[in-house]
């Protein structure tokens, strides 16, 4: 019995679609929540030789979303327990385990035994790299990312198309984007993308259909908005030489925080909280809180009159990302006094108001 | 002119699409380029201005600052998402 007869089977795919995957070398870079559908569905679907990248440990927040680990591996290697899983899947698969992180040192000599790369990381900095060492070894790579109910898919750098630079040329600073697992990830929108991401690797492999290659899928879980954007390859970006010297750190930066919901019970009870709302005047002007001084993040400077304040101070903004950075930025400058981020910013109170009412 | 807002813009304005009224509402002349879109953007939430990169679609095409806009255009912003 052929174990892959029901694609085979399929016109335009047939039995010259699975030789070409039989013969495909692919590398996965990140077993995460993008990570684990693309290595599930192309070691089921039976691309010759898989590759793995990823040095993390499974943590018991990973399971809502990472469904190939199990309880019994919180704290084991993810890469140790994929491959088990793997092997035991599809006996067939040649796999490679790299129980590493993707670096500047690394990246050429592991991405140079590859055909197809997958972009299933969850920081700038190695999307970047992986970008780079892509053009320069003319590799396509298939792109997938997340934020909260959203993901964006695309294959880059394929038969001449656009890179991941055409579409965003610059490395964002480290607090411009949510950058962490932190931020919130529904756990089956990774599942969406990464799933998408799989039928990428088998289109550019097998040639069927049209590959996302000059344009960027971009997908909304919460009303089924399916966006594409085309993009055009820029010259300067397709003819990268070499890998910069740096790319940066890809930590997250973690601030002390207080959950919408809780925030609102100390502004019930304190008389004076100290509350700083950091957007913009003309953002504050439109909706703000009657106790929240307005000290927008460009001019971020403690009032004297909060200089020796002996309860907490909150921070707020929009979303929680404004919030954050000031809050980095007070705990520097004023190391003696406490300083809370509030999670979500107005629009969390705003939601938290809506489901009271 | 509607903007549809995805990632972080949304974020950032707090819903999923925004509104620019016209001329003949407001009195003052609606952004007649992408630039003048990210100026006009950047004014009202200072964060969208901070971005390293913020792609701009008009009618699902990536556009370049100097591209014109019509009124009738659809214009969505794609900041870059980092997850996984």
């Amino acid at each position: 019995m052929n174990r892959y007869l029901r694609q085979q089977q399929l016109p335009g795919f047939g039995e010259a679609g699975q030789q070409k995957l039989a013969k495909a070398k692919v590398l996965v870079v990140g077993l995460g929540g993008l990570g684990i559908p693309v290595v599930q569905y192309l070691n089921a679907m039976g691309v010759g030789t898989l590759g793995l990248v990823e040095k993390d440990t499974v943590a018991l927040h990973n399971l809502q979303r990472q469904v190939l680990y199990t309880e019994r591996d919180v704290g084991k290697s993810k890469l140790a327990v994929a491959l088990e899983q793997l092997k035991a899947q599809n006996s067939e698969t040649h796999h490679v385990g790299y129980e590493a992180f993707l670096n500047t040192g690394n990246a050429l000599e592991i991405i140079s035994e590859y055909d197809v790369v997958v972009d299933a990381t969850d920081n700038f900095p190695t999307r970047y790299l992986i970008n780079d060492a892509c053009v320069i070894l003319n590799k396509p790579f298939v792109y997938g990312a997340l934020q909260g109910f959203e993901g964006q898919v695309s294959v880059f750098n394929h038969k001449g198309g656009p890179t991941y630079r055409c579409l965003f040329p610059n490395i964002p600073k480290g607090t411009e984007i949510p950058n962490c697992n932190e931020n919130g990830v529904l756990g089956v929108v990774p599942g969406i993308i990464g799933t998408l991401q799989a039928l990428e690797v088998v289109k550019v492999i097998t040639g069927i259909g049209e590959p996302l290659s000059g344009k960027v899928l971009v997908f909304d879980s919460q009303n089924h908005r399916y966006f594409k954007m085309a993009i055009q390859p820029k010259p300067e970006y397709q003819t990268i030489q070499k890998l910069l010297e740096s790319y940066g750190a890809t930590d997250c930066v973690q601030v002390p925080s207080i959950k919408a919901d809780a925030f609102l019970k100390v502004i019930a009870q304190e008389v004076h909280p100290a509350i700083i709302d950091v957007r913009s005047r003309p953002e504050y002007q439109m909706d703000h809180l009657s106790q929240a001084l307005n000290i927008p993040l460009d001019d971020l400077a403690l009032p004297k009159s909060l200089q020796e304040q002996k309860t907490s101070i909150y921070i707020l903004c929009q979303s929680g990302k404004r919030s954050e950075v000031a809050v980095a930025k007070l705990q520097e400058s004023h190391p003696n006094l406490t300083f809370y981020s509030v999670l979500g910013g107005m629009n969390a109170l705003n939601l938290e108001e809506t489901r009271k009412a | 002119m509607t903007v549809l807002l995805f990632g972080v813009t949304k974020d950032i304005i707090g819903s999923s699409s925004l509104s620019i009224p016209s001329k003949s509402v407001t009195g003052k002349n609606a952004p007649s380029t992408v630039k003048e879109l990210r100026d006009f953007l950047s004014n009202l939430y200072p964060d969208l201005g901070n971005l390293s990169s913020l792609a701009i679609a008009v009618n699902n095409a990536y556009a370049e600052d100097e591209q014109p806009l019509n009124t009738y255009d659809e214009i969505a912003l794609i900041p870059p998402v980092s997850g996984g």
